[in-house]
Formats: C-alpha cells, structure tokens, sequence
C-alpha cells in the first residue's frame, strides 16, 4: 500500500484517482439543470444560524421541493449551496470527506480559517465551468473556538474568500432575505430568537422571488436548519420549525396586510 | 564480488517471521474487546500524541502494536483507502472486511518481497448494530488474518496477556458488559498496571482508551461511532467502583 503524503483528500485524488474528482473541463451550460436557491445565515451570541429553503428550479419549472442545501461540513461548521445544484452537491460532499480526512490523518480539526480556504481552493477549481454558467458558490458558516463567536464567510466564482459580519445571504431570493435581515439582526440575539430571524428572511424571500419555497403547510415541508455552537452543528427537528413557521404566517394572516 | 550462500526458501521465511515476532513482543500491548455498548479499544501507550488506536470509517477502527512509523503510514494508508472508497461508492461501503483484507495483501506483499518485514500486528474492528455483528480481525506481520470473536489481544506477551485477561474476566458475559467495567477490567489486565504508583489504582496517563460506540447518545452526533477518550474521561473510567 503506498502512501502519499499530505493530510488532504483533494490532493490525493487529483494524483491518485484524478477520475472520481468533479469533472474541471469547460463544458457549456446544459439545459435541464436544476438549481438551488437562497440561504440565509446569521450570527448571534455564542453560534452561528444558517437556513435555506427547499426549492430547485429549472427554469419556470419547480423541480424539487424537497431539496436540501444546507449541510454539516464537520461537527462545528456548515455549508449551504447556491447555484447549479448538482455541482453544489458534489462540492459539498467532497468537502465533507476533504475536512473529516484532515481530522482523521492529523488526528485534529483544521481551524476554522483552514476550513474556508480549503473550500476557496475547491470553488477555484470550478472555475472553468463557472464561466460557462454553471457556477456554484457556497456560504460557509462555522464556530471558532478560538474567537469564541459564530463567523460566516462568503465566496466568488474565482475562489475570492471574504468574511461577512453579522449576516449574509447568497442565492436568487438573497436580496429579500437580506433586506429581512437589516431590519430583524440586532446585537446579542439568542439562539431562539436567531433562529426565528433566519426563518422570518426565508419567508420573505420566498415571497417575492418565485425560486425560492416557502414553508409548505400542506406538504409539512419546512426549511432546513442548523444551528452551530461550541458544542457543535444541530439541526433543529422539523417539529420546532414547524412551530416557527406556523407563527410566523399566523402573525402575517392575522395582520392581513401586503407583507 | 562476494558469493551468494544458498538459503532455503524455509530458513529465509523462518528467519523473517522471527525478525518480526521479536519486534513485535518488544512492544507494549493493546486490548480490542467487543462489548454491550460498542467496542473498546485499550492500549498501553504513556504518549499522548503518538496514537497506537486511531479512527478509519464511521463505524471502523484500527489497533496496532509493534514499530510506530510503520503502523502510522498502515493507518494513513487505511483513511485514504475507506475515504476513497466511501466517496466514490458510498459511506455503507465501507466495511472493516474490506479494509482488513486489504492490510493483509500489502501486509504479505512486504513479507515476502521487501528487504524487511514489517514489525508490526494490527486489529481492525467494525462495530455492528448488536455484539453478535461486531467484526474484529487480527493481521499478522506475514499477511495472515483471522477474525476473532469477542477480544483481540496483540504485542509484548500476549499469550501470557490473554490468559491473565481470561482470569480477571471469569464468567462475566462480555456481550452483556457496558464499556467502563471492559474498559477497567482490561486496563488492570495490563502489565503496566502493576507500575502504578498505588496498589488497586490505576494511573491514567499510561493508558490510550478510544471506543466505537454503538448507539451514541448525543444528538449532535454524526455517523461517526468512533470517540477518543480524553485525559479526565479515562480517569473517571478507571477511577470508577467495579461494576458502577
């Protein structure tokens, strides 16, 4: 059994099975393909939310209400994907295997900054294919123990890694949910009231852009939830989404206004 | 130019296999015992960063005695194996099986073609959904595997080991055993026991304990059954009254 040396995954298939790595290759934009739409994440005191919806698209059509875009990348961070959904799916699987294989042959946890520039790097692998419209940028979000506080970072096609404060959003509804979240943030949120914010910027988004689902009271579909703290990454059950969202349109119906 | 003398393919074997069985018994021991709640992997091991017990897969785990560097670049080797082959399958493929066979040929690859054998005894472990589907396979430096059932005991003297370890054990049923009554009944079991500072204590710091657990209680969980104990975990195991 040979063995090559460096703790990343990446790198070992790119020598040793170049095959199974995300084809690289400029291919133009097929069409029939599915995308993913927007998610929402925010900080509060002592974590980090990240939600998204549960639409795919391709074109007019609703390919998928089930889809899920958000992630546990490892125990303390999370991912979620916008844009060609199957290209963000592959990413974040090998993602997956990229940050567990580090932890597995170091036999410790990459920090949090290592983690985002590991994802970088992958991002700018797919540039080729970016260019052809088939881009995918990720939102990243994890807990630092270091710092002690939730952080968030967002990309670019060409792997650009910025770090955001307070809260961001990426996808087709990012606009809505972002203007939902300037008006709900505020300083010292707890995980509760985070998690109701983030599912308040769904909400919206799903309002005024036709790619991104609302919560769904007849299929009990809700959005997907994580919620990451220095304990780690929990998705929070549908049954305590439920209660959320299911508040959230009472409150909207009972004041029967436009938004 | 010095002439070759002719050895035999039996002495040349013979002298191999006990190049490496001296190597081996010089090191320090290492239990893998399957239990109620999973299995429990103890090793002699004073180190706290050179590691004899490491995670492979989500439910797989990897034992070793014998030369570090060796069994090191066998562990890296095993992530890259069940890291590959779970991603471009899928995580269920990933079986302890598999893995174990694939020690045992490149195990036997090096046993016979390379200069020297390797000096080391591994035990990979797979912990089932109930004791009666955990799988544990003991590879030989030669390439020889074997699966055993219940407990695996490898390095220093293991004969002697085993037999002590079957004395403290009794008639207690192992399936039936939650991990701290395994984990202390082997840990005592071990020769460096006995160079602990008081009689009937154990000293935390000579032991390495990791476990795959069966059923993790932690909601936060991730399919990943394999858990390191740390410093003060191992203490309270240890420290702990028989059958607490």
């Amino acid at each position: 059994m040979r063995t090559p040396e460096g703790p990343s995954f990446v790198d070992y298939l790119a020598r040793e099975r170049p095959d199974l790595l995300p084809a690289r290759e400029p291919t133009p934009a097929p069409e029939g393909v599915r995308h993913a739409t927007t998610i929402a994440a925010l900080a509060y005191d002592g974590g980090v939310v990240m939600a998204g919806d549960r639409r795919a698209t391709i074109g007019n059509v609703i390919a998928s209400r089930h889809m899920e875009k958000v992630f546990s990348a490892d125990r303390y961070s999370v991912v979620g994907i916008a844009g060609s959904a199957g290209i963000g799916l592959d990413l974040v699987r090998l993602f997956q295997v990229e940050l567990e294989h580090y932890e597995k042959i170091e036999g410790e946890l990459l920090s949090l900054d290592g983690k985002a520039n590991r994802l970088a790097a992958m991002i700018r692998a797919n540039l080729g294919r970016a260019m052809q419209g088939m881009s995918v940028v990720p939102l990243f979000a994890g807990y630092d123990p270091r710092q002690r506080t939730g952080r968030i970072f967002s990309f670019d096609i060409t792997g650009g890694r910025f770090e955001e404060i307070e809260h961001h959003t990426i996808g087709s509804g990012a606009v809505y949910a972002r203007g939902a979240l300037k008006k709900l943030w505020r300083p010292g949120l707890d995980a509760a009231a985070a998690i109701r914010v983030a599912m308040e910027a769904l909400y919206d988004a799903a309002d005024d852009d036709s790619a991104t689902g609302g919560p769904d009271l007849v299929r009990h579909l809700w959005p997907v939830l994580y919620r990451v703290d220095a304990d780690g990454a929990l998705r929070i059950p549908d049954a305590e989404l439920a209660g959320v969202a299911r508040e959230i349109v009472a409150e909207r119906s009972t004041e029967a206004r436009e938004a | 130019m010095s002439a070759q003398f002719y050895v035999s393919p039996e002495q040349l074997m013979k002298d191999r296999a006990d190049f490496a069985r001296k190597g081996i018994a010089r090191g320090r021991s290492v239990i893998v015992a399957s239990c109620r709640d999973g299995i429990a992997l103890i090793a002699e091991n004073p180190s706290r960063t050179l590691r004899k017990i490491g995670e492979i897969y989500d439910r797989i785990a990897f034992a070793a005695v014998g030369k570090y560097n060796e069994f090191e670049s066998l562990r890296q080797a095993g992530v890259r194996y069940a890291d590959t082959r779970g991603y471009s399958y899928d995580r269920e493929d990933v079986t302890g099986r598999g893995l174990a066979s694939v020690y045992a040929q490149s195990l036997g690859a090096v046993f016979t073609a390379d200069t020297k054998p390797f000096e080391v005894e591994l035990a990979v472990a797979e912990v089932g959904d109930d004791p009666a589907a955990d799988q544990l396979y003991r590879v030989n430096f030669d390439g020889s595997i074997s699966d055993e059932s219940g407990v695996v005991v490898m390095g220093g003297d293991a004969q002697a080991l085993a037999t002590a370890l079957d004395a403290a054990w009794g008639s207690r049923h192992l399936a039936g055993t939650p991990f701290d009554e395994v984990i202390r009944t082997a840990a005592a079991a071990l020769p460096q026991a006995a160079g602990s500072p008081e009689a009937g204590t154990l000293d935390a710091d000579l032991f390495e304990v990791a476990v795959l657990d069966r059923a993790p209680a932690d909601p936060r969980a991730t399919r990943r059954t394999f858990r390191r104990y740390g410093k003060d975990e191992v203490l309270r195991t240890l420290g702990g009254k028989d059958g607490a």
